[in-house]
Protein backbone atom coordinates (compact mmCIF):
# COMPACT_ATOMS: atom_id res chain seq x y z
CA UNK A 1 0.00 0.00 0.00
CA UNK A 2 2.83 2.32 0.69
CA UNK A 3 3.42 2.75 -3.33
CA UNK A 4 0.04 3.91 -3.71
CA UNK A 5 -0.19 7.37 -5.35
CA UNK A 6 -2.96 8.37 -3.18
CA UNK A 7 -0.88 8.24 0.51
CA UNK A 8 0.87 11.01 -0.79
CA UNK A 9 -0.01 14.65 0.55
CA UNK A 10 0.25 16.42 -2.68
CA UNK A 11 -1.52 14.09 -4.71
CA UNK A 12 -5.18 14.93 -4.76
CA UNK A 13 -7.16 12.73 -7.52
CA UNK A 14 -8.85 15.08 -10.31
CA UNK A 15 -10.26 12.33 -11.79
CA UNK A 16 -12.55 8.91 -11.77
CA UNK A 17 -13.63 6.23 -14.00
CA UNK A 18 -17.30 5.18 -13.41
CA UNK A 19 -19.63 2.85 -15.51
CA UNK A 20 -23.03 4.07 -16.35
CA UNK A 21 -26.02 3.22 -18.39
CA UNK A 22 -27.66 5.68 -20.47
CA UNK A 23 -30.42 5.03 -22.90
CA UNK A 24 -29.85 6.32 -26.23
CA UNK A 25 -31.72 6.29 -29.13
CA UNK A 26 -31.00 3.40 -31.90
CA UNK A 27 -31.87 3.83 -35.39
CA UNK A 28 -32.23 0.80 -37.50
CA UNK A 29 -32.18 0.50 -41.12
CA UNK A 30 -34.28 -1.72 -43.30
CA UNK A 31 -32.76 -0.19 -46.51
CA UNK A 32 -29.38 0.47 -47.51
CA UNK A 33 -30.90 3.30 -49.57
CA UNK A 34 -29.15 6.45 -48.36
CA UNK A 35 -31.73 9.11 -50.18
CA UNK A 36 -34.96 7.00 -49.12
CA UNK A 37 -33.31 6.93 -45.60
CA UNK A 38 -32.64 10.70 -45.44
CA UNK A 39 -36.09 11.04 -46.78
CA UNK A 40 -37.93 9.20 -44.10
CA UNK A 41 -35.34 10.37 -41.24
CA UNK A 42 -36.46 14.36 -42.19
CA UNK A 43 -40.19 13.65 -41.98
CA UNK A 44 -40.01 11.94 -38.29
CA UNK A 45 -37.83 14.54 -37.05
CA UNK A 46 -40.14 17.13 -38.45
CA UNK A 47 -43.05 15.29 -36.17
CA UNK A 48 -40.66 16.38 -33.15
CA UNK A 49 -37.90 18.48 -33.79
CA UNK A 50 -37.18 19.26 -30.34
CA UNK A 51 -36.82 15.98 -29.32
CA UNK A 52 -34.42 15.06 -32.25
CA UNK A 53 -32.41 18.17 -32.02
CA UNK A 54 -28.82 16.80 -31.20
CA UNK A 55 -29.87 13.97 -30.12
CA UNK A 56 -27.48 11.28 -29.33
CA UNK A 57 -28.02 8.51 -32.03
CA UNK A 58 -26.39 4.59 -32.29
CA UNK A 59 -26.34 3.09 -35.71
CA UNK A 60 -27.51 -0.10 -36.10
CA UNK A 61 -26.76 -1.72 -39.60
CA UNK A 62 -27.28 -5.49 -38.22
CA UNK A 63 -30.48 -6.07 -40.06
CA UNK A 64 -29.20 -4.49 -43.19
CA UNK A 65 -25.95 -7.29 -42.82
CA UNK A 66 -28.42 -9.96 -42.60
CA UNK A 67 -29.53 -9.47 -45.55
CA UNK A 68 -26.38 -8.70 -47.70
CA UNK A 69 -27.27 -5.09 -47.93
CA UNK A 70 -24.52 -3.13 -47.96
CA UNK A 71 -24.36 0.74 -47.20
CA UNK A 72 -22.36 3.58 -47.23
CA UNK A 73 -21.33 4.36 -43.45
CA UNK A 74 -19.42 7.70 -44.77
CA UNK A 75 -22.50 8.60 -46.42
CA UNK A 76 -25.17 7.68 -44.04
CA UNK A 77 -23.50 9.03 -41.27
CA UNK A 78 -22.70 12.50 -43.00
CA UNK A 79 -26.91 12.49 -43.71
CA UNK A 80 -27.48 12.27 -40.25
CA UNK A 81 -25.20 14.90 -38.48
CA UNK A 82 -26.52 16.91 -41.60
CA UNK A 83 -29.94 16.12 -40.00
CA UNK A 84 -28.56 17.63 -36.48
CA UNK A 85 -28.44 14.24 -34.94
CA UNK A 86 -24.99 13.52 -33.11
CA UNK A 87 -24.15 9.73 -34.10
CA UNK A 88 -22.48 8.19 -30.86
CA UNK A 89 -21.82 4.72 -32.21
CA UNK A 90 -22.59 1.60 -34.81
CA UNK A 91 -23.50 -1.22 -34.25
CA UNK A 92 -23.52 -4.63 -36.18
CA UNK A 93 -21.16 -3.58 -38.46
CA UNK A 94 -18.54 -4.92 -40.87
CA UNK A 95 -15.14 -4.39 -40.64
CA UNK A 96 -15.13 -2.07 -43.38
CA UNK A 97 -18.53 -0.37 -42.23
CA UNK A 98 -16.44 -0.06 -38.84
CA UNK A 99 -13.17 1.14 -40.23
CA UNK A 100 -15.33 4.26 -41.82
CA UNK A 101 -17.16 5.24 -38.88
CA UNK A 102 -14.16 5.63 -37.13
CA UNK A 103 -12.82 7.68 -39.24
CA UNK A 104 -16.08 9.54 -39.05
CA UNK A 105 -15.18 9.67 -35.41
CA UNK A 106 -18.46 7.52 -34.08
CA UNK A 107 -17.18 4.66 -31.84
CA UNK A 108 -18.23 0.94 -32.96
CA UNK A 109 -20.09 -1.02 -30.08
CA UNK A 110 -20.14 -5.08 -30.79
CA UNK A 111 -23.50 -6.09 -31.96
CA UNK A 112 -25.09 -9.18 -30.79
CA UNK A 113 -23.48 -11.48 -33.02
CA UNK A 114 -21.09 -9.60 -34.67
CA UNK A 115 -18.91 -12.61 -35.93
CA UNK A 116 -21.72 -13.53 -38.45
CA UNK A 117 -21.18 -10.15 -40.57
CA UNK A 118 -17.28 -9.89 -40.67
CA UNK A 119 -16.27 -9.80 -44.61
CA UNK A 120 -13.11 -10.90 -44.09
CA UNK A 121 -12.83 -14.17 -42.18
CA UNK A 122 -15.74 -15.39 -39.98
CA UNK A 123 -13.44 -16.94 -37.07
CA UNK A 124 -11.54 -13.26 -36.50
CA UNK A 125 -14.42 -11.78 -35.12
CA UNK A 126 -14.78 -12.09 -31.39
CA UNK A 127 -12.68 -9.44 -29.76
CA UNK A 128 -12.76 -7.54 -26.65
CA UNK A 129 -15.95 -6.44 -26.46
CA UNK A 130 -18.23 -9.32 -25.95
CA UNK A 131 -16.45 -9.86 -22.84
CA UNK A 132 -16.80 -6.34 -21.23
CA UNK A 133 -20.34 -7.25 -21.66
CA UNK A 134 -20.03 -10.27 -20.17
CA UNK A 135 -18.05 -9.65 -16.96
CA UNK A 136 -21.25 -6.86 -15.92
CA UNK A 137 -23.78 -9.48 -16.02
CA UNK A 138 -24.72 -11.65 -12.48
CA UNK A 139 -23.09 -13.43 -10.04
CA UNK A 140 -24.37 -16.61 -8.68
CA UNK A 141 -23.79 -17.80 -5.09
CA UNK A 142 -24.91 -21.36 -3.89
CA UNK A 143 -23.44 -21.55 -1.02
CA UNK A 144 -24.14 -20.44 2.48
CA UNK A 145 -22.08 -16.32 2.87
CA UNK A 146 -20.76 -16.88 6.38
CA UNK A 147 -19.97 -14.14 8.90
CA UNK A 148 -16.95 -12.48 7.86
CA UNK A 149 -17.34 -13.13 4.26
CA UNK A 150 -17.39 -10.14 1.61
CA UNK A 151 -19.07 -10.78 -1.76
CA UNK A 152 -18.77 -7.92 -4.41
CA UNK A 153 -20.44 -8.01 -7.62
CA UNK A 154 -20.41 -5.49 -10.61
CA UNK A 155 -23.64 -6.37 -11.80
CA UNK A 156 -26.47 -8.34 -10.02
CA UNK A 157 -25.82 -10.36 -7.76
CA UNK A 158 -28.14 -13.84 -6.67
CA UNK A 159 -27.27 -15.74 -3.42
CA UNK A 160 -29.44 -19.08 -3.43
CA UNK A 161 -28.37 -19.59 0.20
CA UNK A 162 -28.81 -17.74 3.66
CA UNK A 163 -26.54 -14.47 4.33
CA UNK A 164 -25.39 -15.16 8.07
CA UNK A 165 -25.07 -11.91 10.53
CA UNK A 166 -21.80 -10.78 10.34
CA UNK A 167 -21.84 -11.03 6.49
CA UNK A 168 -21.54 -8.66 3.86
CA UNK A 169 -22.96 -8.55 0.08
CA UNK A 170 -22.49 -5.46 -2.27
CA UNK A 171 -23.81 -5.22 -5.85
CA UNK A 172 -23.94 -2.63 -8.20
CA UNK A 173 -26.63 -3.66 -9.34
CA UNK A 174 -29.62 -5.23 -7.58
CA UNK A 175 -28.88 -8.11 -4.71
CA UNK A 176 -31.34 -11.28 -4.41
CA UNK A 177 -31.29 -13.61 -1.82
CA UNK A 178 -33.61 -16.64 -2.04
CA UNK A 179 -32.45 -17.74 2.04
CA UNK A 180 -32.60 -15.77 5.18
CA UNK A 181 -31.12 -12.20 5.29
CA UNK A 182 -29.06 -11.63 8.37
CA UNK A 183 -25.90 -9.57 7.05
CA UNK A 184 -25.64 -6.53 5.30
CA UNK A 185 -26.95 -5.87 1.65
CA UNK A 186 -25.64 -3.04 -0.13
CA UNK A 187 -27.02 -2.43 -3.49
CA UNK A 188 -26.12 0.03 -6.54
CA UNK A 189 -23.15 0.63 -4.64
CA UNK A 190 -21.86 2.70 -7.47
CA UNK A 191 -24.96 4.92 -7.64
CA UNK A 192 -27.11 3.03 -9.48
CA UNK A 193 -30.04 4.49 -7.58
CA UNK A 194 -32.69 2.28 -9.64
CA UNK A 195 -30.76 -1.12 -8.32
CA UNK A 196 -33.47 -3.06 -5.51
CA UNK A 197 -32.68 -5.88 -3.29
CA UNK A 198 -35.34 -8.88 -2.99
CA UNK A 199 -34.87 -11.24 -0.41
CA UNK A 200 -37.14 -14.06 0.97
CA UNK A 201 -36.75 -13.48 4.78
CA UNK A 202 -35.56 -9.93 6.02
CA UNK A 203 -33.55 -10.07 9.13
CA UNK A 204 -31.05 -7.94 7.83
CA UNK A 205 -28.53 -5.65 9.79
CA UNK A 206 -28.33 -3.17 7.52
CA UNK A 207 -29.64 -2.25 4.32
CA UNK A 208 -28.22 0.38 1.74
CA UNK A 209 -29.38 1.14 -1.48
CA UNK A 210 -27.22 3.89 -3.83
CA UNK A 211 -25.67 4.72 0.09
CA UNK A 212 -29.14 5.19 1.62
CA UNK A 213 -29.42 3.23 4.28
CA UNK A 214 -31.52 1.77 7.29
CA UNK A 215 -30.19 -0.31 10.50
CA UNK A 216 -31.68 -3.04 11.73
CA UNK A 217 -33.26 -1.38 14.48
CA UNK A 218 -35.08 1.14 11.67
CA UNK A 219 -36.66 -2.20 10.45
CA UNK A 220 -40.43 -2.23 12.44
CA UNK A 221 -42.11 -5.76 12.76
CA UNK A 222 -43.53 -5.72 10.02
CA UNK A 223 -41.25 -6.32 7.48
CA UNK A 224 -38.92 -8.37 9.53
CA UNK A 225 -39.06 -11.99 8.71
CA UNK A 226 -41.37 -11.34 5.99
CA UNK A 227 -40.34 -12.01 1.95
CA UNK A 228 -39.46 -8.11 0.69
CA UNK A 229 -38.21 -6.14 -1.96
CA UNK A 230 -36.47 -2.71 -0.96
CA UNK A 231 -36.06 0.42 -3.53
CA UNK A 232 -35.76 3.94 -3.41
CA UNK A 233 -38.26 6.17 -3.82
CA UNK A 234 -37.31 9.95 -3.19
CA UNK A 235 -34.36 9.39 -1.44
CA UNK A 236 -36.39 7.27 0.83
CA UNK A 237 -36.05 3.45 1.33
CA UNK A 238 -39.17 1.87 1.03
CA UNK A 239 -39.62 -1.95 2.16
CA UNK A 240 -42.63 -2.98 0.24
CA UNK A 241 -43.92 -7.02 0.81
CA UNK A 242 -43.26 -8.97 -2.03
CA UNK B 1 -8.03 -43.31 1.98
CA UNK B 2 -6.94 -41.52 5.04
CA UNK B 3 -9.28 -38.47 6.64
CA UNK B 4 -7.71 -35.36 8.45
CA UNK B 5 -10.52 -33.92 10.27
CA UNK B 6 -10.37 -30.94 12.17
CA UNK B 7 -12.10 -30.05 15.60
CA UNK B 8 -12.94 -26.24 15.42
CA UNK B 9 -15.05 -23.70 16.76
CA UNK B 10 -13.90 -20.57 16.55
CA UNK B 11 -14.78 -19.28 20.57
CA UNK B 12 -12.93 -20.62 23.34
CA UNK B 13 -13.99 -23.32 26.53
CA UNK B 14 -16.88 -24.92 24.25
CA UNK B 15 -15.42 -28.70 24.26
CA UNK B 16 -12.90 -28.87 21.43
CA UNK B 17 -9.96 -30.92 23.35
CA UNK B 18 -13.08 -32.83 25.04
CA UNK B 19 -14.77 -33.93 21.76
CA UNK B 20 -10.86 -34.17 19.76
CA UNK B 21 -10.45 -36.79 22.42
CA UNK B 22 -13.67 -38.37 22.73
CA UNK B 23 -13.43 -38.55 18.78
CA UNK B 24 -10.14 -40.15 18.36
CA UNK B 25 -11.23 -42.72 20.78
CA UNK B 26 -14.20 -43.68 19.52
CA UNK B 27 -12.61 -44.45 15.75
CA UNK B 28 -9.80 -45.99 17.78
CA UNK B 29 -12.25 -48.54 19.63
CA UNK B 30 -14.12 -49.58 16.30
CA UNK B 31 -10.73 -50.52 15.05
CA UNK B 32 -9.20 -47.28 12.80
CA UNK B 33 -5.91 -46.37 13.74
CA UNK B 34 -5.98 -42.71 14.63
CA UNK B 35 -3.74 -40.30 15.65
CA UNK B 36 -4.65 -37.18 17.44
CA UNK B 37 -2.63 -33.81 17.13
CA UNK B 38 -2.61 -30.73 19.46
CA UNK B 39 -2.13 -27.72 17.51
CA UNK B 40 -2.71 -25.43 20.64
CA UNK B 41 0.76 -25.03 20.73
CA UNK B 42 1.73 -22.63 24.42
CA UNK B 43 -1.46 -23.87 26.20
CA UNK B 44 -1.02 -27.84 25.55
CA UNK B 45 -4.55 -30.01 27.13
CA UNK B 46 -4.94 -32.51 24.91
CA UNK B 47 -2.03 -34.69 26.56
CA UNK B 48 -3.93 -34.09 30.34
CA UNK B 49 -7.57 -34.79 28.86
CA UNK B 50 -5.86 -38.10 27.27
CA UNK B 51 -4.12 -39.01 30.62
CA UNK B 52 -0.10 -38.80 29.33
CA UNK B 53 0.65 -35.73 30.32
CA UNK B 54 3.68 -37.81 32.11
CA UNK B 55 4.79 -39.53 28.86
CA UNK B 56 5.48 -36.51 26.84
CA UNK B 57 9.43 -36.25 25.65
CA UNK B 58 8.87 -35.31 22.21
CA UNK B 59 6.73 -32.73 20.49
CA UNK B 60 4.70 -31.36 17.50
CA UNK B 61 7.53 -28.54 16.94
CA UNK B 62 10.61 -31.15 18.07
CA UNK B 63 9.15 -32.29 14.60
CA UNK B 64 8.38 -29.92 12.75
CA UNK B 65 12.35 -28.83 13.32
CA UNK B 66 13.81 -32.03 12.67
CA UNK B 67 15.00 -32.43 16.17
CA UNK B 68 12.91 -35.73 16.33
CA UNK B 69 11.08 -38.01 14.30
CA UNK B 70 7.19 -38.80 14.24
CA UNK B 71 7.67 -41.89 16.00
CA UNK B 72 9.55 -40.78 18.80
CA UNK B 73 6.97 -38.05 19.05
CA UNK B 74 3.67 -39.61 19.09
CA UNK B 75 2.55 -41.53 22.13
CA UNK B 76 0.64 -44.51 22.01
CA UNK B 77 -2.59 -44.22 24.18
CA UNK B 78 -2.66 -46.51 27.20
CA UNK B 79 -6.76 -47.99 26.55
CA UNK B 80 -6.10 -48.24 23.20
CA UNK B 81 -3.15 -49.52 20.92
CA UNK B 82 -4.75 -48.07 17.53
CA UNK B 83 -4.53 -44.26 19.35
CA UNK B 84 -1.53 -42.10 18.92
CA UNK B 85 -1.30 -38.83 20.69
CA UNK B 86 1.15 -36.18 19.11
CA UNK B 87 0.95 -33.38 21.71
CA UNK B 88 1.76 -29.54 21.43
CA UNK B 89 4.65 -27.81 23.12
CA UNK B 90 3.90 -25.65 26.06
CA UNK B 91 7.31 -23.41 25.81
CA UNK B 92 6.89 -22.28 22.34
CA UNK B 93 4.01 -20.45 20.63
CA UNK B 94 2.02 -20.51 17.24
CA UNK B 95 4.71 -19.06 15.41
CA UNK B 96 6.88 -22.63 16.16
CA UNK B 97 4.08 -24.10 13.53
CA UNK B 98 4.88 -23.67 9.70
CA UNK B 99 2.67 -24.76 6.80
CA UNK B 100 5.06 -26.62 5.08
CA UNK B 101 5.87 -28.56 8.16
CA UNK B 102 2.32 -29.11 9.11
CA UNK B 103 1.89 -30.69 5.49
CA UNK B 104 4.73 -32.64 5.50
CA UNK B 105 3.57 -34.13 9.08
CA UNK B 106 0.11 -34.98 8.16
CA UNK B 107 1.55 -36.23 4.87
CA UNK B 108 3.79 -38.95 6.75
CA UNK B 109 0.70 -39.79 9.23
CA UNK B 110 -1.40 -40.32 6.33
CA UNK B 111 0.55 -43.03 4.82
CA UNK B 112 -0.18 -44.87 8.34
CA UNK B 113 -3.22 -43.79 9.83
CA UNK B 114 -6.87 -44.00 8.97
CA UNK B 115 -7.71 -41.04 10.68
CA UNK B 116 -6.06 -37.91 12.02
CA UNK B 117 -7.83 -35.51 14.38
CA UNK B 118 -6.38 -32.06 14.29
CA UNK B 119 -7.71 -30.18 17.77
CA UNK B 120 -8.27 -26.94 17.06
CA UNK B 121 -6.87 -23.91 19.19
CA UNK B 122 -9.61 -20.99 19.60
CA UNK B 123 -9.44 -17.86 17.37
CA UNK B 124 -8.96 -17.38 13.67
CA UNK B 125 -4.88 -17.10 13.94
CA UNK B 126 -2.46 -18.77 12.91
CA UNK B 127 -2.69 -21.70 14.95
CA UNK B 128 -6.45 -22.47 14.22
CA UNK B 129 -5.69 -21.75 10.67
CA UNK B 130 -2.87 -24.47 9.95
CA UNK B 131 -5.39 -27.03 12.04
CA UNK B 132 -7.74 -26.76 9.53
CA UNK B 133 -6.26 -25.80 5.95
CA UNK B 134 -5.42 -29.48 4.88
CA UNK B 135 -8.84 -31.42 6.93
CA UNK B 136 -11.09 -33.04 4.56
CA UNK B 137 -13.41 -32.42 7.65
CA UNK B 138 -14.52 -30.46 9.96
CA UNK B 139 -16.60 -31.24 13.27
CA UNK B 140 -17.40 -27.68 14.18
CA UNK B 141 -18.19 -27.73 18.00
CA UNK B 142 -21.21 -25.39 19.55
CA UNK B 143 -22.46 -23.88 22.47
CA UNK B 144 -25.98 -23.34 22.21
CA UNK B 145 -25.57 -19.42 22.58
CA UNK B 146 -25.03 -16.48 20.30
CA UNK B 147 -21.90 -15.46 20.49
CA UNK B 148 -21.29 -19.35 19.87
CA UNK B 149 -22.77 -19.89 16.88
CA UNK B 150 -21.58 -16.82 15.82
CA UNK B 151 -17.80 -17.68 15.84
CA UNK B 152 -18.49 -20.98 14.77
CA UNK B 153 -20.27 -19.22 11.40
CA UNK B 154 -16.90 -17.29 10.98
CA UNK B 155 -14.85 -20.48 11.29
CA UNK B 156 -17.50 -21.84 8.32
CA UNK B 157 -17.04 -18.78 6.33
CA UNK B 158 -12.88 -19.27 6.86
CA UNK B 159 -13.11 -22.78 6.29
CA UNK B 160 -15.02 -22.54 2.67
CA UNK B 161 -12.54 -20.09 1.41
CA UNK B 162 -8.80 -20.12 3.02
CA UNK B 163 -8.47 -23.94 3.71
CA UNK B 164 -6.36 -26.24 1.35
CA UNK B 165 -9.55 -27.91 -0.54
CA UNK B 166 -10.82 -23.92 -1.09
CA UNK B 167 -7.49 -22.82 -2.87
CA UNK B 168 -7.07 -25.25 -4.79
CA UNK B 169 -10.68 -25.82 -5.86
CA UNK B 170 -11.30 -29.32 -5.14
CA UNK B 171 -14.10 -30.63 -3.39
CA UNK B 172 -14.97 -28.70 -0.05
CA UNK B 173 -14.56 -29.56 3.56
CA UNK B 174 -17.18 -31.72 4.64
CA UNK B 175 -18.58 -29.88 7.76
CA UNK B 176 -20.67 -31.76 10.61
CA UNK B 177 -22.34 -29.61 13.57
CA UNK B 178 -21.81 -31.08 17.09
CA UNK B 179 -23.72 -29.29 19.81
CA UNK B 180 -22.67 -29.49 23.37
CA UNK B 181 -22.76 -28.40 26.74
CA UNK B 182 -26.70 -28.85 25.35
CA UNK B 183 -29.72 -29.06 28.24
CA UNK B 184 -32.81 -29.20 27.45
CA UNK B 185 -33.69 -27.84 30.41
CA UNK B 186 -32.95 -24.61 30.31
CA UNK B 187 -33.75 -24.20 26.42
CA UNK B 188 -37.48 -24.85 28.00
CA UNK B 189 -36.50 -21.97 29.90
CA UNK B 190 -35.65 -19.76 27.08
CA UNK B 191 -32.37 -19.47 28.97
CA UNK B 192 -30.40 -21.26 25.70
CA UNK B 193 -30.92 -21.54 22.09
CA UNK B 194 -32.50 -25.03 20.84
CA UNK B 195 -31.16 -27.30 18.46
CA UNK B 196 -33.81 -26.18 15.98
CA UNK B 197 -32.69 -22.29 16.47
CA UNK B 198 -28.80 -23.20 16.15
CA UNK B 199 -29.43 -25.29 12.94
CA UNK B 200 -31.29 -22.38 11.52
CA UNK B 201 -29.08 -19.60 11.69
CA UNK B 202 -26.06 -22.50 10.97
CA UNK B 203 -27.65 -24.63 8.02
CA UNK B 204 -25.57 -27.23 8.63
CA UNK B 205 -25.76 -31.00 9.14
CA UNK B 206 -26.15 -32.14 13.25
CA UNK B 207 -23.96 -35.27 13.93
CA UNK B 208 -24.97 -34.81 17.36
CA UNK B 209 -25.97 -33.37 20.71
CA UNK B 210 -23.62 -33.86 23.61
CA UNK B 211 -25.25 -33.12 26.39
CA UNK B 212 -23.99 -30.55 29.44
CA UNK B 213 -22.46 -33.36 31.62
CA UNK B 214 -20.69 -33.90 35.17
CA UNK B 215 -19.08 -36.66 33.49
CA UNK B 216 -17.10 -34.27 31.01
CA UNK B 217 -15.24 -33.13 33.99
CA UNK B 218 -14.75 -35.86 35.74
CA UNK B 219 -13.38 -37.39 32.83
CA UNK B 220 -11.25 -34.73 32.17
CA UNK B 221 -10.16 -34.28 35.77
CA UNK B 222 -9.19 -38.72 35.59
CA UNK B 223 -7.42 -37.82 32.07
CA UNK B 224 -10.11 -40.54 30.31
CA UNK B 225 -11.29 -39.28 27.36
CA UNK B 226 -15.35 -39.02 27.93
CA UNK B 227 -16.30 -41.50 25.52
CA UNK B 228 -14.70 -44.29 27.69
CA UNK B 229 -17.66 -43.19 29.96
CA UNK B 230 -19.96 -45.33 28.72
CA UNK B 231 -22.53 -45.40 31.06
CA UNK B 232 -22.48 -41.48 30.64
CA UNK B 233 -24.71 -39.72 28.97
CA UNK B 234 -22.41 -37.22 27.44
CA UNK B 235 -19.79 -40.97 26.68
CA UNK B 236 -22.83 -42.02 24.74
CA UNK B 237 -23.71 -39.03 22.83
CA UNK B 238 -20.22 -39.30 21.60
CA UNK B 239 -20.56 -42.78 20.78
CA UNK B 240 -23.59 -42.10 18.51
CA UNK B 241 -21.74 -38.93 17.00
CA UNK B 242 -18.53 -41.36 16.15
CA UNK B 243 -20.81 -44.15 14.36
CA UNK B 244 -22.75 -41.45 12.80
CA UNK B 245 -20.00 -39.96 11.30
CA UNK B 246 -18.60 -43.90 9.96
CA UNK B 247 -22.37 -43.92 8.55
CA UNK B 248 -24.33 -45.64 10.95
CA UNK B 249 -28.01 -44.41 11.10
CA UNK B 250 -28.37 -43.38 14.51
CA UNK B 251 -31.56 -41.56 15.73
CA UNK B 252 -30.67 -38.47 17.75
CA UNK B 253 -30.62 -38.27 21.47
CA UNK B 254 -30.49 -36.01 25.08
CA UNK B 255 -32.50 -33.36 22.52
CA UNK B 256 -35.36 -33.36 24.79
CA UNK B 257 -35.86 -33.75 28.51
CA UNK B 258 -36.56 -37.79 28.63
CA UNK B 259 -37.87 -37.89 32.44
CA UNK B 260 -40.24 -39.94 32.62
CA UNK B 261 -44.03 -39.85 34.24
CA UNK B 262 -41.61 -40.34 37.43
CA UNK B 263 -39.62 -37.76 36.92
CA UNK B 264 -42.27 -35.98 36.07
CA UNK B 265 -44.09 -35.78 38.64
CA UNK B 266 -41.15 -35.92 41.00
CA UNK B 267 -38.35 -34.70 39.68
CA UNK B 268 -36.90 -31.33 39.91
CA UNK B 269 -37.83 -28.10 38.29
Amino acid sequence: MSSDPQQHDNYLPVLEFKSSTFSVPVLILASNDVIAVEHQLQEKIHLAPEFFKNSPLVIDVQELNKHDLNIDVTELGNTVRKLGLLPIGIRGGTTQQNRQALELGIPVHAGHNVTAYSETQKQQAPEPEPQAVAAATTTMITHPVRSGQRIYASGDLIILAQVSAGAEILAEGNIHVYGSLRGRALAGVQGNTEARIFCSDLQAELISIAGNYKISEDLNGTVLHQPVQIYLQNHTLVIKDI
Amino acid sequence: MARVIVVTSGKGGVGKTTTSAAIAMGLAKKGHKTAVIDFDVGLRNLDLIMGCERRVVYDFVNVINGEATLNQALIRDKNCNLLYILPASQTRDKDALSLEGVGKILDELKKDFKYIVCDSPAGIEKGAHLAMYFADDAFIVTNPEVSSVRDSDRMLGILSSKSRRAEQNEDPIKEYLLLSRYSPDRVKLGEMLSVDDVQEILSLHLLGVIPESKSVLNASNSGMPVILDEKSDAGQAYADIVARYLGEDKPHRFIDDKKGLFGKLFGRK
